[in-house]
């Protein structure tokens, strides 16, 4: 490639394995804790690794000195996130796994991927998804810009480092309309399900993830206290969990040219209209 | 009585509606002070006074509208400290989510989102995964920081009385952090029709719209409700995406939701399956979404819309 691509990026994108929304998903009782078997990469990482690697390519790619590293933090199981990252195209992974991280709320799991981050040390670029499917608060994208001390570039439906430039642009869907954004790296960035189309792994890029080197971390290795994370860590408990009343059977009726007169009927008897 | 704040992203004459439960909400847990995260004239003040704020923050000189959330942060960090509150109330929109993340970082505080209720202990009533658990929570460090959805809280009548709204209290910020800057703003086309996230009625549609939301809208006039989307509308361009109801776009929970021409995803669903009524028409008897509507009606939304909107504004005279 031929144009101008500017300094190499160092892209760090976060991913997290999650139960598969397509089935039902427990609480355990007690504990209150999501039953982890049959997770899942979270399908809004997937549009975070695109973008990851829709930016590397922009500046050359792998060749060009660009790389782009998934990291996650979570039970073993979670190796399977950082897995299909790689097979998407992400050189490197890191995962985190120690037993007293079960139980960190936002909080306390930005905490720990805000040491890491820094312990690695180099990233020019973090991205993440718009939130987790299972948790769904998006706390920790912000959280984390906060304890990087970078800019945050959050939910955003658009991104891009023009060539040969170190400023990110964006668009961003706020409270107020649509935002254009910008940032000067490093930065922080999430994205939506607006943001682009997530590749497929491929029959070769299955193959090559098997040789892709994936670091693992723990919490000792971070210097991070077993109090400072997990339940003990987290600023928020959960008292009780209760799954919602499945809602009564409704009626269903097969329209014959009247069925617009009984949804009115249907409103007023409900004292709807 | 202890202190609440409650965070107004824009603050306007007339309080929106979400505005006015989140001080409703807080004015029942203690003494209710707002916190300004624009400009605010007196009709503002006065408006949030008659809403429940008995006491004012705001940034001295002003906040940098242009900086992406770390001014924001500032002021809530500088106003938690200035009140000693012992709870922040803030709308669970985006931007009420990260400006009570980062916040928590610096007070080392907790955050609950998606909260629907908040008791006298400050526990907070949240759904999760998608609506399928109820849970009960409670921030265990520090000030607790909760975004409320809307249309949680009932709101008291009539208004109190505007008396003279209280002194503004103006905070030094102060170097306010890297932010990302705000270079334009397209806003979204007013339609008048009312907010979707705190519309009592939401008339949404899908794929089976075929591209015209006229029977959509014309429906959602009639009842006075927003209109609402699938992501697979949103994506075809037939409506703007902030229509879009579900996991990835707006999370509602009306009186009433009426699905027309939309299967029932789970991506869906997880944003109005707690809506209090639901009525569902697809002309797919096997449809997933009928297994959560009161109401199911198997037929062609071309001839069940127009004519529920005729039949309303016949009725209605
Ligand atoms: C990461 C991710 C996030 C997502 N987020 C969201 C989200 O936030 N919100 C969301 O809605 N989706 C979301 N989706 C998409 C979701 O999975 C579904 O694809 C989408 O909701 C389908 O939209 P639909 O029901 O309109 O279309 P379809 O599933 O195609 O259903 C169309 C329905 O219309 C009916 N129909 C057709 N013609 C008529 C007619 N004339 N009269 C009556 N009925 C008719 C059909 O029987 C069918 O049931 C997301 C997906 C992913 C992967």
């Amino acid at each position: 490639m031929s144009q101008n691509t500017g300094t190499p990026l160092n892209i760090l994108v976060l991913v997290k394995h999650v139960p598969d929304v397509q089935f039902e998903r427990h609480l355990t009782t007690p504990g209150q804790r999501l039953d982890r078997s049959d997770s899942v990469l979270s399908e809004l990482d997937e549009y975070a690794i695109e973008a990851a690697l829709a930016l590397s390519e922009s500046r050359g790619g792998d060749k060009a000195g660009n790389t782009v590293t998934a990291m996650t933090m979570g039970p073993d199981a979670a190796a399977n996130a950082v897995k299909k990252s790689l097979q998407m195209g992400a050189a490197a992974g890191v995962h985190i796994s120690d037993p007293a991280l079960a139980g960190s709320d936002a909080g306390a799991t930005s905490l720990v991927l805000a040491t890491a981050i820094k312990q690695l040390g180099g990233f020019d670029v973090v991205l993440t998804g718009m939130a987790s499917t299972d948790a769904e608060t998006s706390l920790v994208p912000a959280q984390l810009a906060e304890r990087l001390g970078v800019a945050q570039l959050t939910n955003l439906s658009k991104l891009e480092i023009a060539p040969g430039t170190t400023t990110v642009t964006g668009l961003r869907s706020g409270e107020d309309g649509t935002q254009s954004v910008e940032a000067a790296l490093p930065v922080l960035v999430s994205v939506t399900d607006q943001a682009n189309e997530p590749r497929y792994p491929n029959f070769r890029g299955i193959l090559a993830a098997k040789k892709k080197k994936v670091t693992t971390l723990t919490l000792a290795e971070l210097g991070l206290a077993e109090g400072a994370v997990g339940a003990a860590g987290s600023a928020t408990r959960v008292l009780e969990a209760a799954p919602r009343p499945p809602r009564a059977a409704g009626q269903v009726i097969t329209d014959s040219g009247e069925a617009g007169i009984a949804l009115v009927d249907f409103l007023a008897d409900a004292k709807l209209i | 009585m202890s202190n609440i704040l409650v965070y107004i992203h824009a603050p306007d004459g007339t309080p929106t509606k979400g505005q006015r439960e989140l001080l409703a909400l807080a004015a029942r847990l203690g003494e209710a002070s707002a916190v300004l995260g624009g400009p605010a004239d007196a009709a503002a003040l006065s408006g949030l006074a008659s809403a429940g704020a008995t006491g004012f923050y705001a940034a001295a000189g002003g906040l940098d509208a242009t900086g992406l959330i770390a001014p924001a942060v500032s002021l809530l960090e500088a106003a938690v400290r200035a009140s000693g509150a012992t709870a922040v109330l803030l709308p669970n929109t985006v931007e009420g989510r990260e400006i009570a993340a980062r916040a928590a970082v610096r007070l080392d505080a907790g955050v609950i989102t998606d909260a629907i209720d908040v008791d006298a202990e400050l526990t907070v009533t949240k759904p999760v995964l998608a609506g399928s658990y109820t849970v009960k929570a409670q921030v265990t460090r520090g000030p607790a920081l909760i975004t409320l959805k809307a249309n949680s809280v009932e709101l008291p009548e009539a208004a109190a009385a505007a008396g003279a709204a209280a002194p503004v209290h103006e905070l030094e910020l102060g170097e306010t952090g890297p932010a990302a800057r705000i270079t334009a703003t397209a806003e979204h086309a007013a339609t008048g029709r009312p907010e979707l996230s705190e519309a009592r009625f939401v008339v949404a549609g899908g794929r089976g719209v075929d591209g015209d939301f006229g029977p959509v809208e014309d429906l959602a006039d009639a009842l006075g409700a927003a209109v609402g989307a699938s992501r697979a509308a949103t994506d075809a361009g037939w409506i703007d995406h902030s229509a879009q109801v579900g996991q990835t776009g707006t999370t509602v929970s009306p009186q009433l939701y009426i699905s027309a021409g939309i299967s029932g995803a789970i991506q869906q669903k997880a944003g109005m399956q707690t809506a209090k009524t639901i009525i569902a028409v697809n002309k797919d008897p096997d449809a997933p979404v009928f297994e959560i509507a009161d109401l199911g009606i198997v037929g062609d939304l071309a001839q069940v819309l127009p004519q529920a909107a005729a039949e309303i504004r016949r009725r209605k005279g």
